[in-house]
């Protein structure tokens, strides 16, 4: 069932330069899956225009959250939401991921956090997690990470942590092999890395989440289209989780 | 008391005045879960073909100031499982289903129409005077006055059920377009379709939308449709239908002002699901607060 409603900001704060963590109450208790999103929109605005797309990040009964970095307008005008300000929220939408039925491998690239930690939550202390940011300052949740997984490979790539380089070569080298179903969100040049790095892994099965620009979320405007092998799909509604070897990258 | 809403478009009398644009709407069904499809007054489907389409390839969206860029590409599943697969489902409602149609050249439109008309649960047709072949002569049908008459008059010679022309935005001179197809029988006018628009990448200095142009919808568009609705609506007798950037009952009364009979709503379906019913309550409100027994008494009353 799809669902309309306001949601009222219980916090909204920026964990490092340009990365935010939102916090909103809603209506009433909500079930959603690891994966989905919902779509945000600022009340009565018409500029801007469209509501925007975030990653369930966490989720209890009737408190949500979403972490999302500042990139236009719109995230730069939510940033800037004050505790107790309402906003329009329609969702949860689209395909989550298959829920991990053992140990799991989960590969998050930067703000691609912000779509696998709920799975992790959920499915807790079985996730070897390979977290890769730009930066130190930008590994977030560690704590709580270390808390939730089985075992955790954090890498910059400045190298001022456990690992120097990029997530998927801390991955090549320390996952690979562990043969887990593989959960992943990031870039577009962590997933294309990491497609190269399955060539030979064809019985492994790895989820990606993607991101496109949308207008509605629930699959009518047609505009969040991505080339598959099957032909466009909508990220909104066949996604925004797609096997690794459906998509056209 | 409850002012009478009831208006005629055609044969088709429709229990308010307000619809859902295509390309909005998906197939109707979608919406099912955030609102009651029986409380409006119809539903115009996602524009369909004669055989399925794939629509252009991505990015097909971008947000401008109040509206959107879009370049989809009229992207459908073609009449076959159009009428397969969800005209059983709209079937069920009680509202009047109106499937909007086009063509890759003026044949297929023929036998497009030639289909619709004898498909059971297809209330009215909508054709969508924008061809998308760019080889096809046929794709200014919409803006050149002889092409625009030869379509229609080919098109009504198939179909018996009411026939609603959608005109573009681009068009040099309404009131001509507007008699044209009042002349050849069409039974009512929609307008407007989107705005021909692009937005560029500086950086990369290139279009943003794919194709590289899109059509500009949304409250962006809005003072332009009322503007064309009012031309049409004093050039021609038969009902138009104004489409254009509502978002609320204000913008659609002013619409109905200008001389549309109904209203469209449309990119608005996007942002708030739920658009078109507000819009229906609001226009109730007003004629209340206004004093107004029947919306006839509303239309078209803008003054000098």
């Amino acid at each position: 069932m799809n669902n309309l409603f306001k949601g009222t900001v219980i916090k909204n704060q920026a964990l490092t330069e340009g990365i935010y963590l939102i916090s909103l109450k809603i209506p009433q208790s909500i079930d959603a899956k690891p994966g989905q999103f919902f779509m945000l929109r600022l009340n009565e605005r018409l500029d801007p225009f469209l509501g925007r797309p975030f990653s369930i990040f966490d989720l209890q009964g009737d408190r949500i959250s979403f972490l999302y970095r500042v990139r236009g307008k719109g995230t730069k005008i939510l940033s800037n939401l004050y505790e107790s300000e309402e906003i329009q929220i329609t969702g949860p939408f689209g395909k989550w991921y298959p829920f991990p039925k053992d140990d799991y491998t989960v590969i998050a690239g930067g703000i691609g956090l912000a779509s696998v930690f709920f799975l992790m939550k959920k499915f807790p202390q079985r996730a070897y997690l390979f977290y890769g940011t730009r930066e130190k300052r930008e590994i977030l949740f560690y704590d709580e990470l270390r808390k939730i997984t089985k075992s955790i490979f954090i890498s910059t790539e400045c190298g001022s942590i456990e690992y120097r380089g990029i997530v998927t070569d801390v991955f090549k080298e320390k996952g690979l092999d562990l043969n887990l179903p593989i959960y992943a969100c990031g870039p577009i040049g962590m997933i294309k890395e990491l497609r190269n790095l399955l060539k030979n892994k064809k019985a492994l099965s790895c989820y990606v989440a993607v991101e496109e620009r949308m207008a509605c979320g629930f699959g009518v405007c047609l505009g969040c289209v991505i080339e598959t092998n099957n032909g466009f799909k909508r990220v909104c509604t066949e996604g925004p989780v797609f096997r690794i070897d459906e998509l056209k990258l | 008391m409850k002012p009478k809403c009831q208006v005629k478009i055609g044969q088709l009398i429709l229990k308010n005045p307000v619809l859902t644009a295509s390309g909005t709407f998906g197939y109707g069904v979608e919406y099912s879960s955030f609102l009651d499809l029986n409380l409006l007054g119809g539903i115009v489907t996602k524009g369909i073909s004669l055989n399925p389409k794939e629509g252009n390839p991505p990015p097909r969206i971008y947000e401008t100031p109040c509206g959107m860029i879009n370049s989809i590409g009229l992207q459908n599943i073609g009449f076959d499982v159009f009428v397969k697969e969800k005209l059983p489902i709209l079937k069920r409602f009680d509202t009047k289903i109106v499937v909007n149609f086009f063509g890759e050249n003026l044949d297929e439109y023929i036998e497009l129409a030639g289909k619709l008309d004898g498909t059971e649960g297809v209330h009215a047709i909508e054709m969508n005077v924008s061809c998308p072949n760019k080889k096809s002569e046929w794709r200014k049908m919409g803006l050149k006055p002889e092409l625009l008459r030869e379509a229609i008059k080919e098109v009504r010679k198939v179909t018996k059920k009411t026939l609603i022309i959608k005109l573009s935005p681009q068009i040099a001179d309404t009131e001509e377009m507007a008699k044209i197809c009042e002349e050849e029988g069409a039974d009512a006018i929609s307008l407007i379709n989107t705005i021909p628009a692009m937005v560029i990448d500086i950086k990369k200095r290139k279009s943003i939308i794919g194709n590289p142009i899109g059509g500009l919808s949304g409250p962006a568009i809005r003072a332009v449709a009322v503007r064309m609705v009012w031309e049409a609506a004093k050039a021609v007798k038969i009902p138009i239908i104004g489409v254009g950037g509502i978002t609320n009952a204000e913008d659609a009364l002013q619409f109905l002002i200008a001389g549309a009979t109904a209203v469209a709503i449309g990119t608005a379906n996007f942002i708030n699901p739920l658009c078109s019913i507000e819009v229906i309550n609001g226009i109730e409100r007003f004629l209340i607060e206004e004093g107004i027994e029947d919306i006839y008494d509303l239309i078209g009353t803008i003054k000098q």
